[in-house]
């Protein structure tokens, strides 16, 4: 198994850590992984995106053209990389964030309200895990007890105590993503 | 002849001896060179502590490159103007040792003004010896920072011209800004008194590092008759007249 | 059990220093690398094994710093990024003309002058051919993962006493800026005085002892005879580096009829070229010089009397082509194909590069 992902939206909406936290919950289950940022003076609000790669094997490049999954939070990510997918992969967006549907046939989409569901929720910052539980339904890789781990693990100690809350947020999005 | 020799040479007739911590090596200074009289302060200081296993000393470039072959201790020769920081990678790793840098003019005041700025600043536990002769000895007698107005190098033919190259830097009085450092001083070696207060000021600057004080900075005043194209007495006379009016003697700080 | 982590390239560098029993780090900030000096402060590794961390006033003043340590046989390390590795040139001829052990760390950048901050491949020449100025040359180890970021800490070192030289660590902004699982060592205890006095007795500035002549670290020789005497010493030396410490890796090369040559961040990217090649029916395989100086080149000599040609992929103009061709010496065609500027190649254009320039299809 490998699974390349790239993760993509504006700076502050915790891209960098969502991927974080799957990388860390891939080696709570023993896989190579590799978590490879865009870096430069991209600070709050600008773009981000960082590409994510879970396998059983040695991992070869981290710079990739082309991905399993791309998991899109804005506008500038969905012109950027959806036709980075592979044919039959896997798009996974935020539909809040967006202006132009995804247009193509030969992958698989789905989309997930994060953004107005963390809104609802009354705590905003638990949006970058709704997004992830929606890409663990659609891409069960990794199991919730390893994610778990994978928190803990990413999150320094003084934040364990939000550890369940963002499991919950996990659930809501695997329960909410839906085919688009 | 011989008979006279082995009587003056009889243990209880002697008067004075050169410090074991010297090696027997030849000088290669110039006549009237201050350095060897310093040389032989540095290593009297030393022997006299009884520090000679405990001391590291760092050399420049530039006339004193080859102190080590001198002071019969162990030594690092730096690049040029760096000794401050070369001794400061010896003392953060060895806060137990004496360590000295020992630079002239052009190596402390000008390629290395950054290094030894920031190693007094940060009061790194070392002692700076700092032999100023307002010339560059080694590479033929060029101007150097401390080079006076009006004094003639082989770079400044006509003199110093302050619009040309600016002044005289008195690197001693800046250094003495610094929170790091502890003890400033400024010294000669020209008299028989002067070489005795220089000697006390070296010694009381590596007692400074054993009590962990800080940076002590020891700045003394020499000659460079051949860069100076004078006698060796001219040139005393020339120090005492030109040089000591910009560059004072005494302490200039000691806390 | 070993600990395995999640970390970047940069931070592994400051765990794995703490970790095999640095002495002393002195740094100056500079992107894309200053997490190296800022891990190392968070972790305070003066409270735990004792080894210092000063963040000193320049790029000069640190390599400096790091002379005067190793002269006195300790483990002391610098990092930067190339302008900052430009600077500390000076120092490093030092340090290899008194033969003084330390290591360098180089998070390579675009360049020239002040350049991009975005990864690069643009220094191998400064890294391989010495750098700065007299007949020398580093020891260079190019870490092509994280965990080799944290094996070559221990391992640079190790290299770095055994022939008294300094070794540099080249990586670029991809290494150090990404993160991959780690196995981080054990902790290896710093060396005590009698330690020192094993490892580095007959030269280490330890403090002159009565029954010892006095040692001095230098790399001044007035006679010019005396001084190609030492010149000789170190080309013996060089030579020694390279019959017993060149090191490479191989992937799929078995049956390879067209190799990619390419070092560090390229080597991943070229790993997945081969990987489309290979969907393509095109054998391809990849020779990844892990020692840049010395450079692997007797086993790239042997892989080009079977292969039919050979692709360097850098990310910089065209600099290991040079010692690939040296290599290979013309029996086989052999390019270069490169990004640069801080651009880095994607493994479709390298597998278009290796049709374009070698298959000629």
């Amino acid at each position: 198994m490998t699974e390349e992902i790239i993760i993509a939206g504006f700076g502050g909406q915790g891209v960098l850590s969502m991927g974080k936290i799957l990388a860390y919950s891939g080696i709570m289950q023993d896989q190579e992984v590799a978590w490879m940022p865009s870096y430069g003076p991209e600070m709050r609000g600008g773009t981000a995106n960082v590409t994510v790669i879970l396998s059983d094997e040695r991992i070869s490049s981290p710079v990739l053209t082309r991905y399993d999954t791309a998991i899109i939070l804005n506008q500038q990510s969905m012109d950027k990389f959806e036709e980075a997918v592979k044919a039959g992969g896997t798009l996974i967006y935020d539909p809040n964030g967006i202006t132009r549907e995804p247009a193509r046939d030969d992958i698989n989409t789905f989309k997930i309200e994060a953004a107005r569901l963390a809104a609802e929720s009354g705590n905003p910052k638990i949006f970058n895990m709704i997004v992830l539980g929606a890409f663990l339904k659609v891409k069960p890789i990794v199991i919730l007890d390893n994610v778990e781990k994978g928190l803990e693990k990413s999150l320094p100690a003084r934040h364990h105590h939000l550890i369940p809350v963002n499991v919950e947020a996990i659930r809501v999005g695997m329960t909410r993503v839906e085919k688009a | 002849m011989t008979a006279e020799i082995t009587e003056i040479t009889r243990e209880e007739h002697i008067v004075y001896r050169k410090t074991p911590a010297l090696t027997g090596n030849v000088m290669h200074y110039c006549p009237g060179c201050s350095h060897g009289v310093i040389h032989k302060l540095v290593a009297e200081v030393i022997e006299e502590a009884g520090i000679r296993d405990k001391t590291i000393g760092v050399s420049p470039v530039g006339c004193s490159v080859l102190a080590y072959n001198y002071i019969d201790i162990d030594w690092a020769e730096a690049a040029h103007g760096r000794a401050p920081a070369v001794a400061t990678g010896i003392s953060r790793l060895h806060p137990e040792k004496y360590v000295f840098t020992y630079q002239g003019d052009g190596d402390l005041a000008s390629i290395g003004t950054a290094e030894v700025m920031h190693a007094c600043n940060r009061g790194e536990n070392i002692v700076i010896i700092f032999v100023n002769n307002a010339i560059y000895g080694m590479t033929g007698g060029q101007m150097a920072p401390t080079t006076l107005v009006g004094q003639v190098t082989s770079t400044t033919p006509r003199g110093r011209d302050v619009k040309l190259n600016g002044f005289p830097m008195k690197i001693t009085e800046l250094l003495a800004q610094l929170d790091g450092t502890t003890y400033v001083t400024r010294q000669a070696v020209h008299t028989p008194p002067a070489i005795r207060k220089a000697k006390n000021a070296l010694r009381k600057a590596f007692e400074n590092t054993k009590k962990d004080k800080g940076t002590s900075f020891v700045e003394i005043v020499g000659t460079c008759s051949s860069g100076w194209k004078m006698t060796p007495v001219e040139a005393n006379r020339w120090m005492v007249e030109n040089m000591f009016p910009k560059y004072p003697l005494g302490d200039i700080k000691d806390i | 059990m070993a600990e395995i982590k999640l970390m970047k390239g940069n931070e592994v560098i400051a765990e794995a220093a703490i970790r095999c029993g640095c002495d002393g780090y002195f740094g100056y900030p500079i992107t894309p690398q200053s997490e190296i000096m800022e891990t190392l402060m968070a972790r305070e590794p003066w409270k735990e094994t004792g080894m210092v961390v000063l963040q000193a006033e320049s790029e000069i003043a640190a390599i400096n710093m790091v002379y005067g340590a190793a002269a006195t046989g300790k483990k002391a390390m610098t990092s930067s990024s190339s302008p900052g590795i430009s600077l500390k040139q000076e120092g490093l001829t030092y340090l290899a003309g008194a033969e003084l052990p330390c290591l360098i760390v180089d998070v390579v950048r675009g360049g020239p002058g002040l350049g991009t901050i975005q990864p690069a491949q643009s220094d191998y020449f400064q890294a391989t051919r010495g750098g700065g100025h007299g007949d020398y040359h580093l020891l260079v180890l190019a870490p092509a993962s994280v965990q080799e970021m944290n094996d070559f800490v221990a391992l640079g070192f190790e290299l770095a006493f055994k022939y008294r030289n300094p070794v540099m660590i080249l990586a670029d902004g991809v290494i150090g800026q990404m993160m991959e699982k780690v196995r981080l060592d054990e902790y290896v205890p710093r060396w005590s005085d009698a330690d020192i006095e094993r490892v580095a007795g007959e030269w280490a500035l330890t403090g002159k002892r009565k029954e010892r002549e006095r040692h001095v670290a230098t790399s001044l020789e007035l006679d010019a005879y005396k001084q190609e005497e030492f010149n000789h010493k170190l080309q013996a030396k060089y030579r020694r580096m390279e019959e017993h410490d060149t090191r490479h890796e191989e992937l799929s090369c078995d049956d390879a009829e067209y190799i990619f040559v390419a070092y560090g961040s390229s080597a991943r990217v070229c790993q997945k070229s081969v990987q489309l090649c290979r969907e393509q029916g095109i054998k391809a395989g990849l020779f990844r010089p892990i020692t840049l100086y010395p450079f692997p080149k007797r086993p790239l000599q042997a892989l080009s009397r079977r292969a039919k040609g050979f692709l360097a992929v850098e990310m910089s103009a065209g600099q290991m082509i040079e010692d690939v061709r040296l290599a290979i010496n013309g029996t086989v065609p052999a390019e270069h194909f490169g990004r640069y500027g801080g651009v880095i190649p994607t493994p479709d254009e390298i597998v278009e590069a290796l049709k374009r320039q070698i298959i000629k299809t």
